[in-house]
């Protein structure tokens, strides 16, 4: 009976890590399908966005000292509520307008270039947002201030889950299905779709690309950032390097659920959360961050694209 | 008549799409054969299928009784095939020269560690190979662009350098696919002698991939057609333009 | 290019002339420099050789500082282990050199003995780093090799950060504490032979109908293939070569610095690589030597340039036009990483080709010169 708690415990620690991950890995699969390169500098969008949520957090603060609520009842709750979706929502359009410009200024000008050179760029565009950030704020931890209580969620028996990692599992879901409606139900989702099948046809249909791309980059950069602010809540100390790894397996995960893909990028950031978790959890810790190279490197040899994605055959 | 190049029903699916259907084709030493079908009949498939970039899913192709399935291109290659390309892919950054140069790689006799000590035998064969490169490139009248960036080279004269290359690999035989691609009538009718030149100067086969019904039926002793991967008609030029099924096959109902 | 050759020759004489009486006496006023100058080699060697892998070839690899790694932590334990019973057989007081000089006492200032026995030491380590990185690279290149463009970079990026996190999980390599190399046996006439070597190399193979196949790889697979050529052992050719002379390089910074962390390694020593190769031009040799030497000085000249009055009174210009409390503006002058994102942001979007890419003897020299 204790090894199934402690399994339960660790897919759930699992689901809720693998969920940052899926909102990242969102970002990736949806830039890959347009314009089919990989935006090296996403992992920085979602750091950004988790200062970006510092910064508005100090500033409610001085209004609201949330710590003050140390647990969520009917009468904290709306507060709570109300500051972290402000919190949330501001860092989202911040990190949106952010993304915008990192396609306007560094990437459309390169559209029909190599896409090396446009790899490359992106790897500068990253190391500069880090290092820029480094500067500003300085390298060292910031504490990021309480937005919920962290408290283990009372009558679940032996299981603890904590309030930090329903709230991210709860906002990741809702956060999906707005993604689900905006690209299925909406006309700049048709664009989008439209695009990633093919850019040409769909300019000579009358479509903005350069908004539709513009839009990908807003969208994919928001969910960074609430990505940034949902890891804040569960572990509230956050640095300018702190979009490297999680970014590079969120990548991961996008590739292993097959990359454009966007329920794929979903199930692998899923999956890689959880193996890591598993992983570590049954006692090999120090693998825990070379998990995700691991599965990039199988799945590329095996299955280059990968579990849900399409074959993409060169014309010759 | 002994094949040279035998292909024997072969298929190729990708995914649902049959894109090439039990299709036979045998070429003899010396012989100048056309394959033409409309647009997407299949016609760059087979090419692709021959020289392995993609591999039949069911069937055999020989080379003179050689198995060709499974081998990479390069295996191919060295076996005897070269080719061209329906949408010029020269060696970009190199120049004309080196373009042909490259294509000597495949029967060179050095390997690294002569490239490295540079001795006599490495300097001999890299002298002998620079000869034969603008040999090739003087039969064609390309020696006077010898160190011009091959990209900067008129369209015509690409086409032109592309199975200049295609020859430095010493093959038994060429596969040209879609070489009239793109050019004036005049320039059509040249190439047309052109062809027929390589065929008999190098004494190899030539398999023309061509869109344009009037260089095919010029030049090839025998044409193969096909239209949505099936062959629909095989004979001499005479025979496939009286043909009923291919004036319906190019002209619709 | 004999004259070349021959100035090339009497320099390297020189420097192992130099080398032979320990070398270190004469730096120590210059310290700084020498040191400079060392970096310079090693990161000649690095960048050279991943030219050949980035440029010639056309192969994106961000996990330079990987192979390096291995080749730095190999030669290390070389040395460490294996190296001092050689260096007190031949120099120690019983030794069979210091036997061989007794007679000659106007040498025994120079610590002829000692100095003969450290080169050797240093060669052997540095050829057994050099030889683990290229089997690292051969193991790395074979199964990755099949990948193209930007996949490709993100893999190796994951088999560099997967050496760092093996060497941080090995105890016996000293895991996050990190290891002593106490033979600091590198000098100028082997950094500088070795860039000298990995320049040759590179150059040779290029320079050949054989080594035209990295270029045809690069401008175009599908066609490199259909003139017979086969471009998977090509690519593993370019790894394993470049993967051995980043494991020099490791082997010559071991036993310069006498210090290794598996943090040195990171993926940010990578960039550095990179970073080198595009500011000096994918696929040209002399660009890349030249970039290398100038990104190693430019952050040095950066940080000397944060220590002088002017960047405060700049500050407080600035603070006075902008109502903003800044940060210390030497930070963006002494961090080399805003400098380099910079530059490949800016290199990108005005001169891919790189900075030195259209100067003479760079593509053009490499690829007609074999024919004269």
């Amino acid at each position: 009976m204790a090894q199934v708690i402690l399994f339960l415990q660790q897919l759930l620690n699992g689901l809720s890590l693998g969920s940052i991950y899926a909102l990242i890995a969102l970002g990736y699969t949806m830039v890959y399908g347009v314009l089919r390169f990989i935006n090296f500098a996403h992992g920085d969008v979602y750091m950004l966005g988790a200062y970006a949520g510092f910064a508005i957090t100090n500033v409610i603060y001085r209004f609201v000292p949330l710590d003050q609520y140390n647990a969520i009842s009917r009468h904290t709750f709306v507060p709570i509520f109300v500051c972290t979706a402000i919190v949330m929502l501001g860092a989202m359009i911040f990190c949106a307008i952010l993304g915008m410009s990192i396609e306007r200024i560094a990437y459309r000008p390169l559209r029909d270039r190599p896409r090396l050179t446009v790899l490359i760029t992106a790897i500068g565009v990253s190391l500069f947002l880090q290092n820029m950030t480094q500067f500003f704020v300085g390298a060292q931890p910031q504490a990021f201030k309480q937005l919920i209580p962290v408290r283990a969620i009372e009558g679940l028996g032996d299981l603890t889950v904590l309030s930090s990692q329903a709230a991210i599992i709860i906002s990741t879901i809702v956060l999906m299905v707005f993604l689900r409606l905006i690209v299925m139900k909406t006309k700049i989702g048709l664009a989008m779709r439209a695009l990633s099948v093919n850019p040409t046809a769909c300019s000579l249909m009358g479509v903005n690309n350069g908004l539709v791309i513009s839009f990908t980059f807003a969208l994919g950069s928001a969910l960074a950032a609430a990505a940034g602010i949902l890891v804040a809540m569960d572990s509230p100390s956050i640095t300018p390097l702190m979009g490297n790894l999680p970014g590079i397996k969120a990548f991961v995960a996008a590739v292993l659920g097959g990359i454009g893909n966007i329920p794929g990028a979903v199930v692998g950031g899923l999956v890689i959360g959880v193996l890591e978790t598993m992983v570590e959890g049954y006692g090999f810790p120090q693998l825990r961050d070379a998990i995700a190279f691991g599965v990039l490197i199988i799945i590329l040899l095996y299955k280059p694209t990968g579990l849900l994605g399409r074959v993409e055959r060169e014309k010759v | 008549m002994d094949a040279l190049l035998k292909v024997d029903r072969c298929t190729i699916r990708f995914g649902g799409l049959t894109a090439v259907s039990n299709f036979d084709m045998s070429i003899g030493n010396r012989e100048l054969v056309g394959l033409i079908g409309p647009n997407g009949a299949g016609k760059t498939t087979v090419f692709n299928m021959i020289t392995g970039v993609y591999q039949p899913t069911e069937g055999q192709i020989f080379l003179s009784g050689d198995r060709l399935n499974g081998l990479k291109p390069f295996n191919i290659t060295a076996k005897g095939i070269a080719r061209t390309f329906q949408n010029i892919r020269l060696f970009a950054s190199l120049t004309v020269f080196d373009n042909v140069r490259a294509a000597f790689n495949l029967h060179l006799k050095h390997g690294p560690l002569h490239a490295l000590t540079r001795g006599p035998k490495f300097k001999r064969e890299e002298a002998d190979i620079g000869a034969q490169a603008m040999d090739l490139l003087k039969i064609f009248n390309l020696d006077r662009f010898r160190d011009v960036m091959c990209k900067n080279l008129p369209y015509g004269d690409q086409r032109r350098l592309e199975i200049v290359r295609a020859l430095a690999t010493k093959p038994r035989m060429l596969l040209l696919d879609e070489p009239a691609a793109g050019m004036n009538p005049t320039e059509k009718g040249a190439l047309m002698t052109l062809i027929e030149f390589i065929q008999e100067k190098f004494d190899i086969s030539v398999l023309l991939v061509e869109h344009d019904m009037r260089v095919v039926m010029g030049i090839c002793k025998r044409i193969y057609v096909l239209d949505y991967g099936i062959t629909i008609a095989e004979g001499p030029p005479d025979e496939i333009r009286r043909n009923p099924k291919v004036i319906q096959a190019y002209l619709g109902e | 290019m004999s004259r070349a050759r021959t100035i090339l020759g009497i320099f390297l004489l020189f420097l192992f002339l130099f080398a032979l009486t320990g070398e270190r006496p004469f730096a120590s006023h210059l310290a700084y420099y020498y040191d400079i100058l060392i970096n310079i080699g090693i990161n000649v060697i690095l960048a050279v050789s991943l030219n050949l892998v980035n440029g010639y070839t056309g192969q994106f690899s961000l996990g330079h500082a990987g192979f390096m790694a291995v080749g730095a932590y190999a030669a290390g334990s070389w040395s460490e282990h294996l190296s001092p019973g050689l260096v007190n057989f031949l120099a120690g007081s019983n030794g069979v050199l210091t036997f061989v000089l007794q007679p000659f006492p106007f040498l025994q200032p120079f610590a002829f003995p000692t100095a003969v026995a450290d080169n050797l030491a240093l060669i052997v380590a540095t050829m057994f780093g050099g030889l683990l990185a290229a089997l690292a690279g051969l193991a790395v290149g074979i199964p990755s090799l099949r990948l193209r463009g930007d996949y490709l970079a993100i893999v190796t990026l994951g088999f560099g950060e997967i050496i760092r996190t093996l060497i941080l999980n090995i105890d016996f390599l000293g895991a996050a504490r990190g290891m002593s190399v106490t033979g600091r046996y590198t000098n100028m006439f082997w950094t500088f032979g070795f860039a000298a070597v990995a320049i040759y190399v590179v150059l040779g193979l290029v320079n050949s109908t054989y080594g035209r196949g990295f270029l045809t790889v690069r401008d175009d697979e599908v066609a490199a293939e259909a003139m017979g050529i086969n471009t998977t052992k090509y690519k593993v050719i370019a790894f394993v070569v470049g993967a051995f002379f980043a494991g020099t390089a490791g082997s010559l910074f071991a036993h310069y610095a006498g210090f290794l962390t598996p943090e040195g390694f990171n993926f940010f020593k990578s960039v550095d690589v990179v970073v080198m190769v595009i500011l000096g031009g994918m696929g040209s040799t002399t660009g890349v030597i030249l970039a290398a030497a100038l990104l190693t000085i430019l952050p040095e000249v950066l940080r000397a340039l944060a220590h002088t009055d002017f960047v405060p009174a700049a500050q407080k210009a600035i603070e006075g036009v902008i109502p903003i409390h800044l940060p210390p503006l030497q930070g963006l002058l002494e961090n080399r990483l805003i400098l380099y994102s910079l530059l490949l942001i800016i290199m990108m979007l005005t001169r891919p080709q790189g900075l030195f890419g259209d100067l003479a003897g760079s593509r053009k020299r490499v690829t007609s010169s074999a024919s004269k």
